[in-house]
């Protein structure tokens, strides 16, 4: 006979039980973990731990692991071994490992998380590489306080990507770097190809793209462009009269338009990339990734051009993936060698070529086929020369990336422009002044 | 006490042995060490996983902790409180939340016992049947929703079907007034299986006698129905009645894979928002204090259907 105590500890536990096990039954309930972080810190014997948010992109991951090994072999004290996760839960398995206090020695930062990560005490300041670094372009490096944190090989330009023939076919001025498209010339246009009703969607701005830095990165530029922006950069305290003025508002009406006057989708297709290959849409707004697929459906066709300019200049997004190294690496020492083996410009050139981009410094530049000067991607380190503007450097950044998503999806679906953006505006200010603005 | 007769058959008596005349175990175990160590494992893990995280639940609510600080967190009182009841967003969540839960709770049991009534019969092949209805509870709720998310694209499948019919199917996820639809049809696909199968194990326990004399008296199929199962199923109806609805309360991974809380607030929900605050926006405090209120709600709704449910059974 078991006495009454453990009888009751037994019932209670098995009640507290029942509803936990359906609840894991998978109704409409428990969300699966978001990828949790594996590797550890450096283990013992100058094992260094890298992360990357690169699974899935095979040429990248190549060039990570030509990087690695090339160190591995040139040194016998440290040796680096490399873990890939997929991009979606990159961000949320580091801060779970930050938690955990279990970074790895070396891993690579979506370029705005940076000041954010640099103020949490996940990254250790990069010491002894500031003359390598002032090489860099200064969107691919992550310096916070007057401190580097990161450097990343490459950078992308966004652009609007379109067609020789459809621009000529319609009598669209082929917009240049010094002679953008102005906002009304823009809008002439694409009016134009859509009362021809040749194409499905005259413009594109990928709309369908939900979660992660897509929103600020992509669309933040063309609230730039206005003459807003997320956040007053002066001194980083409030978005008061930047994000909910006048120009911020203009910006609204405008975004909101090009849905409700049928010029581009509510919400893009699954791939907006094959939507123009095949057709469907005339002006697709895409990052120099995809031009290696537009040339080769395309040829000499296919034209990048500069965003329009809607009073403030033309505005692209900045920063791309970085490399850091955390704090709580037990042999820092060690991660600085590798950091400084592979920042050199031949890694610069490599990864770029492989990926794409744009090289990080211009002496990388002149070894990369085509982004010599005239080269055919050229265009694209002009693009990003003249008209890239970094997300606001502060660690109140993923605030206010969620906050600027939310509030231009509702935009775009139709809410209230003014009281969506004063809204947002209220929640980051809200945000800065409980963290003391990040002193 | 009860005693029993010589000659009658032994009906062993509900005893208490007091504690010294119990015999040891024939390992030399105490009985009740060996209950304990046997509760050991689950209990660490009820307390690890349940009761610590929501004691710091119920203490964090009230404190400014944020996910990555390099400062500690400081007492704020009511403050996220206030914050939350002031936040629009917040009282969308409440009331789709509620919504979600009022309109689930019958649609997903209704079809769940018909689908059991379906297939509770003696032929060949019922198991076939009763697995494929199960399929969808086992297969992943984020698969299910990436699945549905393709279905409900405005030249997706379910649109083309409607356009064979004649009509014009809305932008299911993209449009506010369908997209909380959309997810109650799909969530209620997604789980009718497991409650078919409660249903089902109901429906066995009622003696096929009842069901002979209900014929025999002339009732109908549907009398038969309404008053011989019915009132049969009375408490599997209050286990279905109480699991639905706290999984309803939770709602979280469709909204999250297919709306991210859109469109306009559409489908945002209490977890939904407490996840997006504690963990994209790193506010765990703001984020405890909507588990707190999400806590109370649940509270109420389960002591409301006890005791609804239990006054039932008394005035029987």
């Amino acid at each position: 006979m078991i006495s009454r105590t453990i009888k009751r500890l037994a019932a209670a536990i098995l009640v507290a039980a029942v509803p936990l096990s359906f609840s894991a039954c998978g109704k409409g309930g428990t969300s699966g973990g978001g990828g949790g972080g594996g590797g550890g810190q450096s283990g013992g014997g100058g094992t260094l731990t890298l992360w990357t948010h690169s699974a899935g992109d095979k040429k990248e991951l190549a060039s990570i692991k030509t990087i690695v090994d090339d160190f591995n072999a040139s040194q016998n004290k440290y040796k680096v071994t490399v873990q890939a996760f997929p991009q979606d839960s990159y961000n949320q398995s580091v801060v779970a490992a930050a938690a955990a206090k279990k970074l790895p020695c070396i891993l690579d930062i979506d370029g705005p998380n940076v000041p954010n990560w640099a103020w949490a005490g996940y990254l250790a300041p990069l010491e002894g590489m500031d003359d390598v670094l002032s090489k860099y372009l200064p969107s691919t490096v992550g310096k916070y306080k007057d401190k580097y944190y990161s450097y990343g090989y490459f950078d992308v330009a966004l652009n609007m990507t379109s067609r020789k023939s459809v621009l000529k076919k319609y009598g669209i001025r082929m917009a240049t770097i010094d002679k953008p498209w102005t906002g009304d010339e823009f809008m002439a246009g694409l009016k134009k190809i859509k009362d021809s009703g040749d194409f499905v969607n005259p413009l594109d701005l990928q709309t369908g793209g939900q979660a992660g830095e897509w929103w600020p990165y992509a669309f933040s530029p063309f609230l730039q462009s206005f003459g807003g922006d997320l956040i007053n950069r002066t001194d980083y305290k409030s978005a008061e009269g930047v994000l909910n003025g006048d120009k911020a508002l203009a910006w609204a009406a405008w975004f909101r338009g090009l849905a409700t006057d049928k010029l581009m989708p509510l919400k893009s297709g699954a791939d907006p990339g094959k939507d123009f290959l095949n057709g469907k849409t005339a002006i697709l707004y895409n990052g120099s990734w995809g031009a290696a697929d537009g040339r080769k459906k395309f040829g000499d066709d296919i034209v990048f051009l500069p965003p329009p300019d809607f009073g403030n200049g033309p505005k692209i997004g900045g920063a791309s993936w970085q490399w850091g190294m955390s704090t709580n690496c037990s042999d820092r020492a060690g991660a600085m060698e590798y950091m400084k083996f592979a920042s050199t410009d031949k890694y610069v050139a490599m990864f770029a070529t492989s990926s794409v981009a744009i090289p990080s410094t211009d002496a990388a530049a002149a070894t990369v086929k085509g982004y010599e000067t005239g080269g055919e991607n050229d265009i694209f380190r002009q693009l990003s020369k003249k008209f890239a503007v970094v997300r606001p450097v502060t660690p109140g950044y993923p605030f206010i990336a969620t906050e600027f998503t939310k509030t231009a999806q509702d935009i775009l679906n139709g809410a209230d422009a003014k009281k969506s953006l004063d809204q947002a505006v209220k929640d980051i200010d809200d945000n800065q002044k409980s963290n003391n603005y990040f002193e | 006490m009860s005693t029993t007769a010589p000659d009658r058959p032994q009906i062993t008596p509900q005893v208490d042995i007091p504690e010294k005349q119990r015999k040891p175990d024939p390992t030399g175990r105490h009985p009740a060490t060996v209950a304990i160590l046997m509760l050991l494992p689950a209990a660490v893990l009820m307390i690890t996983f349940l009761i610590i995280p929501i004691g710091l639940t119920f203490a964090l609510a009230f404190t400014n902790a944020r996910l990555i600080s390099p400062e500690p967190a400081h007492f704020v009182g009511f403050a996220n409180f206030v914050r939350l009841f002031e936040n629009d967003t917040f009282w969308a969540s409440l009331r789709n939340t509620v919504v979600f839960a009022v309109v689930i709770v019958p649609f997903q049991s209704a079809l769940a016992l018909g689908l059991a009534v379906l297939v509770n019969v003696k032929m060949r092949g019922v198991n076939f049947f009763r697995t494929v209805y199960f399929l969808p509870v086992v297969t992943s709720i984020v698969v299910v929703s990436i699945l549905w998310l393709f279905l409900y694209q405005p030249n997706g499948l379910i649109n083309a079907l409607l356009a064979k019919v004649g009509i014009q199917g809305p932008d299911w996820l993209g449009n506010p007034n369908t997209a909380l639809i959309a997810i109650i049809l799909l969530s209620a696909w997604q789980a009718m299986g497991f409650h078919m199968v409660i249903w089902l194990s109901g429906l066995q326990t009622i003696s096929h006698d009842l069901y002979e004399a209900a014929s025999l008296d002339g009732a109908t199929k549907f009398q038969q129905f309404l008053h011989v199962t019915w009132p049969g199923l009375r408490q599997t109806r209050t286990f279905i009645l109480i699991t639905i609805t706290i999984a309803a309360f939770s709602l979280f991974s469709q909204v999250n894979i297919m709306t991210q809380g859109g469109p306009l607030d559409a489908t945002t929900t209490l977890v939904f928002q407490a996840v997006r605050t504690g963990f994209q926006q790193q506010q765990t405090g703001y984020a405890s204090a909507i588990s707190l209120v999400f806590f109370v709600l649940v509270l109420i709704v389960s002591l409301i259907q006890r005791y609804l449910t239990r006054e039932k059974e008394v005035g029987r």
